[in-house]
């Protein structure tokens, strides 16, 4: 679905590509993004670009800072250093009106959902409706409850409670809560940790889904390397503090990295490569 | 991109290079930039809208077509060639529009939704089960309204069956405390008997919290109520130049009661409350189910400390209010009676009775077992909901002045009948 590939000529393209509000051009922008704790640095002057209706996956090892890195896309965690561009807007300069702006732009569904656990699963969903549009409660609902079926949530599921619902379910709550003001862009925080395998591929292809459908872009952490390779256009390796490569699956497997090389070549990485590519050499793994 | 556009935008972002000024159009827009008139041909009624249709310009629209669809036109065309930009709010908006219309039987068309907007609408279809709930849609009739009698039975039996519902859940929460102060007699007896189960770092974490960290706000507490004491009953003693009584009124109503009270009534506003949100936030985070799945008891390892701890700190905390509130007293009756405090010991000893003292301190156990029960019964009634942990908060609270209240009183009868 991406209309253009995302990988810059030279710097000129890359230029040119920020400037521009098509597809293919630069959504997120992170330039010598800096995080420390302390003394503990977690991020170095690091890049990176997401662009429009792409769906990113952002990997690296535990306490690579990937959380971290999110959280200072979000503006929940701002960079000691570098610069965070989202849809044009300077976020560390800009003022609260156009950040609020932006904000209203992205979803973010985060690891165990979030959901406000005093409101019900519609209501949940119908929240950002409530707070920033003057529809009527009836349409709100109607709103809230389209969201939750692109979720795929069932009708019974609608009245109940966080509390009440199973992680899965939750999860789909909070994707419709994030949908319910179609942003442009989606962030997701380990969409499919803690899922069956039956779920976590639901999940997969209705981010793909909806991706297609609704135009997002979409950046994802996570640790499944099924994920990875079954909605990913661009994976980002979060190693050393800063993006040591990003790139399609195919373009990563042939860089002479580590980690990257360990990540995707051990025996769950070849595993879910030869389910995603059957019928080339990661099928000797199969049963025969 | 034309850029002078960029910069006439309220959201125009200039940076300080001149490169990368792409700030995205969904940006740009001005809010609430939706419209749509009505135009009528003939037997045909054409609803033109135009500009942005997404959740936060569609109110505009919302209260605009449900009056436009009033007249009887029984064509209706929808235009959306005036449309830039469309989400899937809008696009069910239309759709439960179109639906609306066609329960009516209406016909409905909508104009050029071109392929852009397609896919939306195909996306964004209604919900099977809202007809069936009997609300109404943009394009229907609202039904008639049920008959007034019957809806005020309706709500009369409602309002009843909650009532009973609310006295059914409070009766088994009463019987839940009964059983859970029942576990805890069986446990407690237990630990009676093989004192090294006892878990003793959590014992003393728990005096110094519920103990030695309320001994200031004890403290100048009672030394307030026994000023107060003292003072008025100096002014009204002395009315019938009795107000050298003052020490004896002083001495009853502060060692028998006072500051028994005022101390319980602290511990369960300090205590009660923190045992209950300790425990309530471990129950929410499941970490009491994590006790019970390692086959650990956590009514040994939570509940029995916080009460023990409970039961020892409160008498050396009430013994502790006594000696201020005398103090208080004291100092009281210097300043409003001139007397020194060598005359109001003397006074004191002449007057004082040991059976005062050990009345008030006999009853403190039972207070602090009160306290803590409640404080650790409403904690393991917690949720996994954000809400349930503050409202348990404020119940056992309550309970617990409750229940210290109510066990006074219970000891004031019994003394009197034993004429103490």
């Amino acid at each position: 679905m991406v209309e253009e590939e995302c990988g810059y000529q030279d710097e000129t393209d890359r230029k040119q590509r920020e400037n521009r509000s098509g597809p293919g051009s630069v959504v997120v922008a992170l330039r010598g993004v800096c995080n420390r704790f302390c003394d503990h640095t977690v991020h170095d002057n690091l890049d990176l670009d997401i662009c429009r209706g792409e769906i990113l996956g952002l990997i690296g090892n535990s306490g690579a800072g990937k959380s971290v890195l999110l959280r200072s896309i979000l503006g929940l965690r701002p960079p000691n250093a570098g610069s965070v561009r989202i849809m044009g807007i300077e976020m560390g300069k800009a003022g609260e009106k156009e950040k609020n702006a932006v904000r209203r732009r992205w979803g973010v569904l985060f690891q165990d959902g979030a959901l406000f656990s005093s409101l019900s699963v519609e209501e949940n969903a119908a929240f950002p409706l409530r707070e920033f549009t003057r529809l009527s409660p009836a349409l709100r609902r109607e709103i809230a409850r389209l969201k939750l079926s692109l979720a795929g949530l069932p009708a019974s599921a609608y009245a109940r409670f966080p509390g009440e619902l199973s992680g899965g379910m939750r999860k789909r709550a909070g994707l419709a809560r994030a949908l319910a003001l179609d942003p442009d862009i989606l962030f997701l925080d380990e969409p499919t940790a803690g899922l069956d395998p039956l779920s976590a591929a639901a999940f997969d292809r209705l981010v793909r889904a909806l991706r297609d459908d609704l135009r997002l872009t979409v950046c994802l952490v996570t640790h499944d390397l099924d994920t990875l390779y079954a909605v990913c256009d661009r994976v980002a390796v979060l190693a050393d503090k800063h993006i040591a490569a990003v790139g399609d699956i195919a373009s990563l497997l042939r860089l002479d990295h580590p980690w990257i090389q360990e990540y995707f070549n051990g025996p769950r990485g070849r595993a879910a490569f030869a389910q995603a590519a059957p019928g080339s050499d990661g099928c000797s793994l199969k049963w025969t | 991109m034309d850029r002078d556009a960029v910069q006439a935008s309220a959201l125009t972002y200039r940076p300080p290079s001149g490169v990368g000024a792409g700030v995205c159009p969904a940006l740009r827009e001005p809010r609430s930039s939706s419209s749509m008139h009505a135009v009528r041909e003939g037997a045909t009624l054409r609803l033109v809208f135009a500009g942005v249709m997404t959740a936060e310009t569609l109110h505009v629209p919302e209260k605009a077509v449900p009056d436009a669809l009033r007249s009887a036109h029984t064509d209706v065309v929808l235009d959306l060639q005036g449309v830039s930009r469309m989400d899937t709010a809008g696009a069910l908006f239309l759709n439960l529009t179109l639906d609306g219309l066609r329960r009516a039987g209406r016909s409905c068309v909508l104009h050029d939704p071109g392929e852009r907007f397609t896919r939306l609408l195909r996306i964004a279809p209604p919900a099977a089960e809202t007809a069936a709930n009997g609300q109404t849609r943009p394009g229907e009739e609202r039904g008639k309204q049920a008959a007034p009698a019957a809806f005020f039975v309706e709500r009369l039996i409602a309002t009843l069956e909650r009532a009973d519902a609310a006295l059914l859940a409070r009766l088994r929460s009463v019987g839940a405390l009964v059983g859970f102060f029942g576990a805890f007699l069986c446990i407690g007896g237990g630990m009676i008997l093989h004192p090294g189960r006892m878990r003793f770092t959590s014992l003393v974490f728990h005096m110094e919290q519920c103990g030695l960290r309320a001994v200031p706000i004890v403290a100048l507490l009672t030394f307030l109520i026994g000023m107060v004491v003292a003072y008025m009953g100096a002014q009204q003693l002395g009315m019938f130049g009795a107000q050298d009584f003052a020490v004896n009124l002083l001495e009853i109503t502060v060692l028998r009661e006072m500051a028994v009270l005022i101390t319980s009534i602290v511990a369960a506003g300090r205590t009660a409350s923190s045992f209950t949100a300790q425990i309530g936030a471990m129950t929410a985070n499941e970490e009491t189910a994590a006790l019970l799945s390692m086959g650990l008891d956590p009514m040994v390892l939570l509940v029995v400390p916080r009460v023990s701890a409970m039961i020892l700190c409160l008498p050396m905390l009430v013994f502790l209010a006594d000696i201020t509130a005398l103090l208080g007293g004291a100092c009281a009756l210097y300043f409003s009676l001139d007397m020194d405090l060598q005359a109001f010991i003397t006074r004191f000893y002449a007057v004082a009775k040991l059976k005062h003292l050990v009345v008030g301190l006999v009853k403190t156990p039972f207070f602090a077992a009160a306290i803590a029960l409640v404080g650790c019964f409403h904690g393991f009634r917690a949720t996994r909901n954000a809400e349930s942990v503050g409202f348990l908060t404020t119940v056992s609270v309550v309970q617990a002045i409750f229940f210290v209240i109510l066990l006074d009183a219970l000891f004031a009868l019994f003394f009197t009948v034993l004429r103490i």
